[in-house]
């Protein structure tokens, strides 16, 4: 593509439909800091595609004017990757949630970091079932209230980041809904990566699970209960940026210090037992952590498959060759 | 108390459990047995199987038999029979690995009923397979395999070769360990590695019985042990030390070299194909045709696997092949692909094809191509992974939620694999569609000769993606095939959304309107139905488009009936052989040509599921002949429900 791109806008990325989630949703934020940020990237339309499964989140790409593809429940990592291996120029994104991500579609969640597959996933955890009208999902808090459980949820729940670095993610963050510059900044980082960049939208469910990430949001209280992660800084919080977090070399445990203490962590992406320790962090002990928790680079499977059909059609095939080869015999 | 239900299903049983209809058909084939006696030097065909542990090596002696057969000019039939053990115990029953070929003077199609040849390793591979010996057959048994240990393993309580019970047969008893050692003894392999020669030694004899060349079989061990010289000579003196044994040894009255006339085959070039090969170069010759990049996503299942393991071989075509986590992920990849503007295949069997499901209406509902090739195996559930079975067509017709039509066809022969591969990748393009290719264990791994087509011969339809931006739209369709217009992401100016939820019929888009879903049902139903006009009409294969009896097949079951009617049609008997490809849309004239017969019969490796299609279509009596015993019906088989058939029908006239 040498031609010169013509100048897109949020504009150019809205498409025709209306956004029929609830008022008050997460996922408009979203969309709206999503749709602003595509033209940033400087790349022709046509070749972005958005693919989601099921769910709220999931009706994602219907409101991207690109291409999408809204599939089955949990599948969007798997056909994300055929759409990639099919054409590896495409800039690929798949749209999840928690319960389609990790509940039905958790095996390819794994799969796909795994193989680390050229996508950017977004993961809009609201940690209920929307859709379904409320039912506890994989990252509900346990004695989560709700349709299925009315007397207490009883699962434990998974961290999604905590999953995908178990998985040989490359690329882990997490960020918040309502944070456009921060959601923006991280979702730029994700898209310059090469491989699978997971990230982790903490996403309000105003009817079914309204507040439940209020401590991390709340504009009041939010800088005592998470953690901006910066690579290369100090990991320090707080109003005044007066706590910071260390690693106890004798128990082998994160702890709060005061932000001046000499053994506060400097915050390494590269570094995936710190990273895991991180992932992990929750209150009400603990800030959560958001920003790039964790970066590595490693070969991606769709370069590698290209690799390898460049070094196999080195010598084109023929069908005529192909039906000719081995043992033949001819009848007169 | 059980049911009547119950109790008239046990009234079909014998007191030894046998079925009863099954019992009368086996003895009514029981006639046809005797027919190939080896007394005579020259015979018309011969039926011979290679049976011996796991580890012997009779995949290869099978292979390299057939390959030598092709090469002398007899027409062939094979049947690998081998078990789910990977690596079963040493001489157990269920370890007994076993190759059939048939082959003679005139057209082959099946790999046969009745054995006139069999070779038999060690004890478990005598008692498992010396049932299907005919009466006076040559038994071939390596006697140094016949221990203590290995009889009892075989539940042999005496020494079946020394008690008397196979005087029926001919019996070549050979110690071949000891023949082979002593044949390979220069090349200092020690005796495990030295006996590994017994099956190349086996197949020496063998290829002299039947005055068959050495010099393929040379050649092959050449090329498979060029790194291990040393093996490649072990087995290459083996192969000949079994050769000279059959030319000087002092054999049993009886046993010489037998003379198959070479059979009258069209001029040309042939070679020997497999059914699955033939299926994965059909899928590759189909992306040509085309004119597409094809993605292959599959995961690995018995007997479906060595599908991905052939197309991975061939990526130097515009194909590419993904192993996916589990077999949804294997048909999403497909859909995914399909959907970026290559053609996506996936494949597996029963139990995998039922995991697909969803995906398969995903891309109905998205009307997207697809092809689904089924490899169906004994089933339900895990089944009978090795063994072959049609029992996946009532899945392949109706197995999906919603109404959600598609196209099913099937192959008939192994090298048919080809041109249905090409067809189902016709099918999916040109109609925007998912299309099931059923196959089977039998075809997937049986062989024929075939005579290499030319491809430029066969009718291109390239496909063309959607490229024109002016008032697009994705729901934009062919008015002549009512498919989809296939518009790619990366072409620009045909930004657009495709999804599961009912689309708009004018746009596109998210539609809940009621007369909008009744509409696309009806289209989706339509527009597979139109599919009639673009397939040929229904003809017999084989005698008249009327007659008294019509025996009417899909699949793998041709070669059967095919000589089974050929046979039925040389004792004068009024029959023809309808052979249906397309089982969804069925051929727009099969009611009419099924209503010329007097009377239709039905074998299928099921338990009816195409007679019951037939008969809820046409309201035709149609009869059905079932066997599900995860091998393919015998020609014997068939032959006797034509004999009954016909009697009955003169009895009722």
């Amino acid at each position: 593509m040498n031609q010169a791109l013509p100048k897109l806008t949020v504009k150019d990325y809205a498409s025709d439909q209306e956004v029929r989630w609830c008022p008050g949703c997460g996922d408009y934020a979203i969309l709206k800091t999503i749709q602003k940020l595509m033209p940033s990237f400087e790349q022709p339309k046509e070749n972005q595609v958005f693919i989601s499964g099921i769910g709220c989140s999931s009706r994602f790409p219907y409101y991207m004017n690109t291409f999408g593809f809204h599939t089955i429940h949990g599948r969007a990592p798997a056909i994300a990757t055929g759409v990639k291996l099919a054409n590896p120029e495409l800039d690929v994104w798949v749209i999840t949630g928690d319960g389609d991500g990790f509940s039905i579609g958790g095996n390819h969640m794994l799969h796909v970091l795994r193989r680390n597959v050229d996508l950017q996933i977004l993961l809009f955890n609201n940690e209920i079932y929307g859709l379904t009208k409320g039912q506890y999902s994989p990252t509900s808090q346990t004695g989560t209230r709700s349709p299925s459980s009315p007397t207490g949820s009883i699962d434990l729940p998974l961290s999604p980041c905590e999953v995908a670095l178990g998985s040989g993610g490359t690329f882990i963050a997490r960020t918040i809904d309502t944070e456009a510059k921060h959601l923006s900044a991280v979702v730029t980082r994700g898209h310059d990566h090469r491989g699978a960049s997971f990230i982790e939208i903490l996403q309000n469910c105003p009817i079914y699970n309204d507040g439940i990430f209020d401590q991390v949001k709340d504009k009041k209280i939010a800088a005592d209960f998470k953690v901006e992660l910066v690579h290369g800084e100090p990991v320090v919080f707080g109003k005044e940026r007066e706590q910071g977090i260390r690693l106890n070399h004798d128990t082998l445990k994160l702890e709060l210090v005061d932000a001046t203490n000499e053994d506060v962590l400097v915050h390494d992406e590269t570094n995936k037992i710190l990273a895991t320790m991180l992932a992990t962090m929750k209150g009400p002990d603990f800030p959560v952590a958001v920003g790039v928790i964790y970066r590595e680079d490693k070969s991606s499977y769709v370069d590698d498959s290209q690799q390898q059909l460049i070094s196999v059609r080195a010598a084109k095939g023929s069908m005529q060759e192909l039906l000719h080869s081995g043992h033949i015999w001819d009848v007169e | 108390m059980p049911s009547p239900g119950l109790s008239q299903f046990l009234n079909r049983f014998d007191a030894s459990g046998s079925l009863r209809g099954y019992v009368l058909l086996m003895e009514l084939a029981e006639e046809n047995l005797d027919e190939h006696h080896l007394d005579e030097k020259e015979v018309v065909d011969v039926v011979v199987r290679f049976a011996g542990d796991s580890g012997d090596g009779m995949q290869l002696t099978g292979t390299n038999f057939t390959e030598a057969t092709a090469l002398y000019g007899n027409d062939l039939s094979t049947f690998p029979d081998f078990p789910a053990e990977i690596r079963a115990p040493i001489g157990a029953t269920f370890g007994v690995s076993a190759f059939q070929i048939y082959f003679g003077a005139e057209d082959v199609t099946t790999a046969g009923d009745a054995l006139d040849v069999l070779v038999a390793m060690n004890p478990a591979a005598l008692t498992t397979n010396i049932g299907n010996l005919v009466e006076g057959g040559l038994l071939i048994v390596d006697s140094g395999a016949f221990t203590a240990k290995n009889l009892s393993k075989a539940k042999y309580q005496v020494n079946p070769l020394e008690d008397g019970s196979l005087e029926k047969f001919r019996v070549l008893e050979i110690d071949i360990t000891k023949q082979v050692l002593a044949a390979v003894e220069q090349f200092n392999l020690g005796h495990k590695a030295g006996v590994r020669s017994k099956n190349m030694w086996t197949l020496g004899l063998v290829l002299w019985l039947f005055d068959r060349d050495r010099a393929g079989t040379i050649e092959s061990l050449k090329t498979k042990f060029a790194s291990k010289p040393e093996i490649a000579s072990a087995n290459i003196a083996a192969l000949n030390a079994g050769h000279a044994y059959g030319e000087t040894a002092e054999l049993p009255a009886g046993i010489h070299v037998y003379k198959i006339p070479k059979a009258k085959v069209a001029p040309g070039t042939y070679r020997n194909m497999t059914g699955t090969n033939a299926l994965a170069w059909g899928l590759i010759a189909g992306s040509e045709l085309a004119n597409i990049d094809l993605l292959f996503a599959s995961y690995p299942i018995t007997p479906a696997s060595n599908l991905l393991h052939e197309l991975v071989r061939h990526r130097e075509f515009n194909i590419n092949t993904f192993q996916a986590e589990d077999e949804i992920a294997a048909v999403c990849a497909a859909i995914g692909a399909s959907f970026a503007g290559s053609l996506g295949v996936t494949s597996s069997a029963g139990p995998g094809i039922a995991l697909k499901a969803e995906g398969i209406a995903l891309a109905c509902a998205t009307e997207l191509p697809l092809v689904v090739v089924n490899t169906q195996r004994g089933g339900p559930s895990t089944g009978l992974p090795t063994k072959t079975e049609q029992s996946d067509l009532n899945m392949a017709l109706y197995g999906r939620h919603g109404d959600t039509p598609m196209p099913v066809i099937a192959s008939s022969t192994p090298v048919d694999c080809f041109d249905v591969a090409i067809e189902a990748v016709r099918l999916a393009t040109k109609y925007m569609t998912p299309v099931m290719l059923l196959s089977d264990g039998y075809l997937a791994n049986a062989a024929e000769p075939w005579k290499i087509p030319n491809m430029s011969e066969f009718e291109r339809f390239p496909v063309e993606h959607y490229t024109k931006t002016e008032d697009f739209k994705p729901s934009i369709r062919n008015q002549q095939t009512l498919a989809r217009v296939w518009a790619k992401p990366g072409t620009a100016g045909l930004e657009h959304r495709i999804g599961g939820i009912e689309r708009s019929f004018d746009t596109g888009d998210i539609s809940y309107d009621p007369a909008n879903h009744q509409k696309m049902t009806d289209l989706r139903q339509a527009k597979i139905a139109s599919i009639a006009n673009d397939i040929p009409l229904q003809e017999a294969c084989l005698g008249n488009d009327s007659g008294k009896l019509a025996v009417v097949g899909w699949g793998s079951t041709f070669g059967a009936i095919h000589q089974a009617v050929k046979r039925a049609r040389a004792e004068g008997l009024e029959v023809s052989h309808i052979h249906v490809r397309y089982l969804s849309p069925l051929p727009r004239n099969l009611g009419e040509l099924l209503k010329s017969f007097d009377s239709i019969l039905v074998p299928e490796m099921n338990t009816g599921q195409f007679v019951n299609l037939i008969r809820a279509e046409y309201l035709i009596d149609a009869q059905a002949l079932n066997k599900v015993a995860g091998q393919p019906f015998k020609i014997g088989e068939i032959l006797a429900a034509i004999h009954a058939n016909l009697a009955d029908v003169g009895s009722n006239s």
